[in-house]
């Protein structure tokens, strides 16, 4: 397996996901945050408050067009770049996704042209339900991309057939009941309301500056305000849930991310920042806080976490556990399909059979796992741990900017309930400055999920190493510079509409509110 | 958990190898249109206001049709999760331009009109074709590869082992069927613009819709020719058990001059997709002419599938015939997901595919009629 085409396929997908993963917060938050418009002005009929759904309507457009231009690459990536990884668990990992595009995007996309196209063919409510429809179908579609991920970070409800050679299913329930799967579900559509309600705070806080459609901007500012401290709080609260998922089911990856090197006395303490440094296997200038991380982890003062030169040792027995296992399946599959299996290793195979994967680990030194030396074993159980220092940095990174979006949308809302949201300009500005990062903080998150899972690219099950399809350097070097290329040029050319849009405003649509008198009232 | 063993594994598979022809037939009709609107977009519309005629006759609707390739995709990696490794890592490249034309098409869609200037506007319209073109010739290429075999293999743990190149997949067999499709998607979108549009758009739609008409009838006539001339099929050269294991290395299969015409020397009735492919696009053109629109936008869509049908009844078991190791090949016996996968798959498509096809007819019925360019003239009412 050659290492170079494992590192540019991870390069490209990182690349495309991350990508993806600029558009798709601001859809799921923005459709809700649209939904809610819409049902005011239906509600109340004060006009203003379609020229609101209309005006972030478009906003909305154009980034939804991104997320599904962007989106079909995902569909059909894991097939192009990691066809072991689709042959593998596509058993299970295909279901999810099937059943997203039936349940979820298939509502999304049909409603959301009706959405702008059917302001005059359709009745109030009629368009309403299709401003609905388009959230809820944009939610449900995280919801199974998130079964599915939730499935590769713990892979609940599957067992693999040797007749076949891959994982398939035997619950299907587990796999949609995942606790990882739902505490990721809340916690990144959580996140996706922020985006979308800092994205509307800070726009509209730059309209109040301008002295522009000032009304549609205090009314705009309300809703979000609202809107994001619920969604953050909820963020703050349900991350907390998935790092004690984490450490049930990824205990490597929490250490990671606490750069916890040895297991300590619990409750451990939760190390606010420090430098990480991977080969001394120590944290220079750590500022810790007792006590904290224990409580996080493991909500109890009294269960230890293990550090990670501990998850080491464990590997490493586990590889050995493996490499029977593996050695089991190779006299199962010389049998032959209709064979008569040996009792011994049948018998191997349903003892050590879920370290499987633990073997595959060493086919980046040795073909035949069985071949390995104990310097490869050893090796192997090292490369279980992910990179410390940019899981330690990200974390942090996201967590101080969560905390950040809690007070700036609490200090709006108590800004809105006591009506002097233009009062400090310079409150305006900071929501202004801060639209980029609620990005920043979701892109981190990606990187804490899906770095803190390496090696692995289903948890303890198939290591990223082996998923990899088996194309060249060329051809890789060809696509990831294309779709680099593409999508610089796409986002350049969509951040310059989006600003232009913006900047244009909700012009003619404001004028139409304003000959109606009570479109000046008070906040409805 | 035995539920799943309500239907059997073998009546599964037959019923995931007809979804999937649906899902790819609901696709090409749906989204197809779109396609063959975009390729027509730079000859049928000459001023800017017959572009946007002709952009937003498919605006409001290009979203949910291209969901129909997503789900295609989706139910391919649940349903036939070797088919969906083979053939996307083997057609990597072709694949790329195609992603590449795809991107590009719901961006145009939005940016075009956003900004007056006739050169960015040329640029998306640019895009808006190349987006229609490539997509629609390469699926038939695509679709001329797997008739003549792909060269795949599997090494002993399956790892998939791709040893074509992508100018190997332009030969002309090929491309032969990628004209086919670029022909048929072409008569299809004219049909679907006789339907929305009037006038002088309408009018040139009309006659490159009848010479695509003729066009899909010659090519489609002398890709079945060259299918039996020059094209070795596969067949199978032992038992496969139909409810066997999904591995397609315990079976053999081997080459066999005219094996893709079995299945119709064997069941007659099935000569009727064939049939139907030649005949309807020729009811479609007697339908242009006679300038009925709605007849001629069914008669083509009837022609899409009889075509697509008529390339699954010929291959039958066979999904996708590997030319390096012919054992290898995938068939509808050995490379389906899980008995319970299936199960659960048809469950879930039983109870949404209706719940689709309702809203998406009540979402045409509210889009029903003529665009109307006065009011893009006006900027009213239009997003696009």
């Amino acid at each position: 397996m050659d290492l170079d085409i494992v590192a540019l396929s991870r390069l490209q997908f990182a690349l495309t996901a991350l990508y993806h993963f600029i558009f798709i917060p601001l859809t799921i938050g923005l459709s809700v945050i649209l939904a809610i418009m819409e049902t005011v002005y239906v509600m109340t009929g004060r006009t203003i408050w379609r020229d609101m759904t209309k005006f972030w309507g478009v906003l909305f457009g154009i980034n939804f067009a991104m997320g599904v231009a962007t989106g079909i690459v995902m569909e059909f990536q894991f097939g192009m770049n990691w066809s072991y990884y689709s042959h593998y668990v596509g058993d299970i990992f295909g279901a999810p996704l099937a059943i997203e595009g039936l349940m979820a995007f298939f509502l999304e996309a049909t409603f959301v042209g009706i959405f702008f196209f059917g302001w005059d063919k359709l009745s109030r409510r009629a368009h309403l339900a299709t401003t609905w429809l388009v959230a809820i179908g944009s939610n449900f579609s995280a919801l199974w991309i998130l079964i599915a991920n939730g499935w590769m970070q713990n892979p609940v409800g599957a067992a693999f057939n040797p007749q076949t050679m891959r994982m398939e299913v035997t619950d299907f329930g587990a796999v949609l009941t995942n606790p990882v799967a739902q505490a990721k579900f809340v916690h990144t559509v959580s996140a996706g309301y922020t985006v979308a309600a800092i994205f509307v705070l800070g726009v509209s806080a730059w309209y109040l500056l301008k002295g522009r459609h000032v009304q549609l901007a205090k009314r705009s500012l309300t809703v979000a305000a609202s809107f994001g401290l619920a969604a953050s709080l909820s963020v703050a609260v349900l991350g907390d849930e998935s790092g004690y998922l984490a450490s049930e089911h990824q205990k490597m990856k929490l250490a990671a991310i606490e750069a916890m090197w040895e297991t300590e006395p619990a409750p451990a303490a939760f190390t606010a920042i420090g430098f990480p440094d991977q080969a001394a296997r120590e944290t220079h200038y750590a500022i810790h806080i007792p006590m904290v991380m224990g409580l996080i982890g493991t909500r109890s003062l009294d269960t230890e976490i293990p550090g990670l030169a501990q998850l080491t040792e464990r590997s490493e027995l586990l590889i050995r556990d493996g490499i029977k296992a593996y050695d089991a399946l190779q006299t199962i599959r010389a049998a032959g399909p209709r064979g008569v299996v040996p009792e011994e290793a049948q018998a191997m195979f349903e003892s050590k059979g879920q370290s499987l994967g633990y073997a595959l680990l060493l086919k980046r030194y040795v073909d035949d796992p069985r071949q390995a030396t104990a310097a490869q074993i050893h090796q192997a159980a090292q490369d279980t741990v992910p990179s410390v220092a940019p899981l330690f940095w990200s974390f942090r990174v996201m967590v101080g900017l969560g905390m950040f979006f809690i007070l700036l949308t609490g200090t709006f809302f108590v800004l809105s309930v006591r009506r002097t949201l233009d009062a400090h300009r310079w409150l305006l500005k900071v929501a202004v400055f801060a639209i980029p990062l609620p990005w920043v903080a979701a892109e981190a998150g990606w990187i804490v999920a899906e770095l803190g899972r390496q090696p692995w690219v289903i948890e303890g099950v198939l290591p990223t190493a082996v998923a990899v399809s088996n194309l060249g350097v060329t051809t890789l070097l060809i696509t990831i510079a294309g779709f680099a290329a593409i999508y610089t040029v796409l986002l350049v050319v969509e951040m310059k509409l989006m600003l232009k849009t913006i900047r244009k405003g909700p012009a003619e649509l404001s004028l139409a509110s304003a000959a109606l008198p009570n479109a000046q009232g008070v906040l409805s | 958990m035995i539920l799943h063993e309500l239907i059997s594994y073998e009546t599964l598979r037959l019923i995931w190898w007809l979804l999937i022809g649906v899902l790819l037939v609901g696709f090409a009709i749906t989204d197809g249109f779109d396609l063959g609107t975009g390729i027509l977009l730079p000859f049928a519309g000459k001023t800017d206001l017959e572009r946007r005629v002709i952009i937003n006759s498919i605006g409001p609707v290009w979203e949910g049709n291209q969901v129909w390739l997503i789900l295609g995709g989706g139910a391919i990696f649940a349903a036939w999760p070797q088919l969906y490794a083979v053939s996307f890592s083997g057609f990597y490249l072709a694949m790329f331009v195609i992603l590449v034309a795809l991107i590009l098409r719901p961006v145009a869609f939005k940016f075009r009109s956003k900004r007056e200037d006739p050169r960015w506007r040329a640029r998306w319209d640019a895009a808006l074709f190349i987006g229609g073109f490539v997509p629609a010739l390469i699926f038939g290429v695509a679709m001329g590869n797997v008739l003549q075999g792909v060269p795949f293999r599997f090494t002993d743990d399956m790892h998939i082992l791709y040893e074509g190149t992508f100018f190997g997949l332009l030969n002309p067999f090929a491309l032969l069927c990628g004209l086919v499709s670029l022909a048929m998607l072409v008569m299809h979108g004219a049909s679907w613009l006789q339907v929305k549009a009037d006038g002088a758009v309408a009018e040139r739609a009309r006659r490159y819709g009848s010479v695509a008409a003729v066009l899909t009838v010659l090519l489609y006539g002398a890709a079945g020719v060259a299918l039996w001339l020059t094209v070795d099929g596969y067949r199978l050269t032992s038992v496969v058990p139909v409810d066997g294991p999904s591995n397609p290395m315990f079976k053999t299969a081997a080459l066999a001059s005219g094996a893709w015409f079995a299945n119709f020397a064997a069941h007659p009735w099935t000569w009727a997709a064939p049939v139907l492919g030649l005949v309807s696009p020729l009811l479609a053109l007697a339908f242009l002419r006679a300038r009925r629109a709605v007849p001629a936008l069914l008669a083509s869509a009837l022609s899409i599938a009889a075509i697509i049908l008529s390339v699954g009844a010929a291959m039958f078991p066979f999904i996708l015939p590997s030319s390096l190791d012919p054992r290898a090949s995938l068939t509808v016996w050995d490379s389906s997901s899980s008995h319970m996968t299936l199960f659960i798959m048809v469950v879930a498509t039983t109870v949404f595919l209706p719940i689709i096809v309702a809203y998406t007819s009540w979402v045409y019925k509210v889009l029903w009629g003529k665009v109307d360019s006065q009011a893009i003239a006006d900027d009213s009412g239009h997003a696009y």
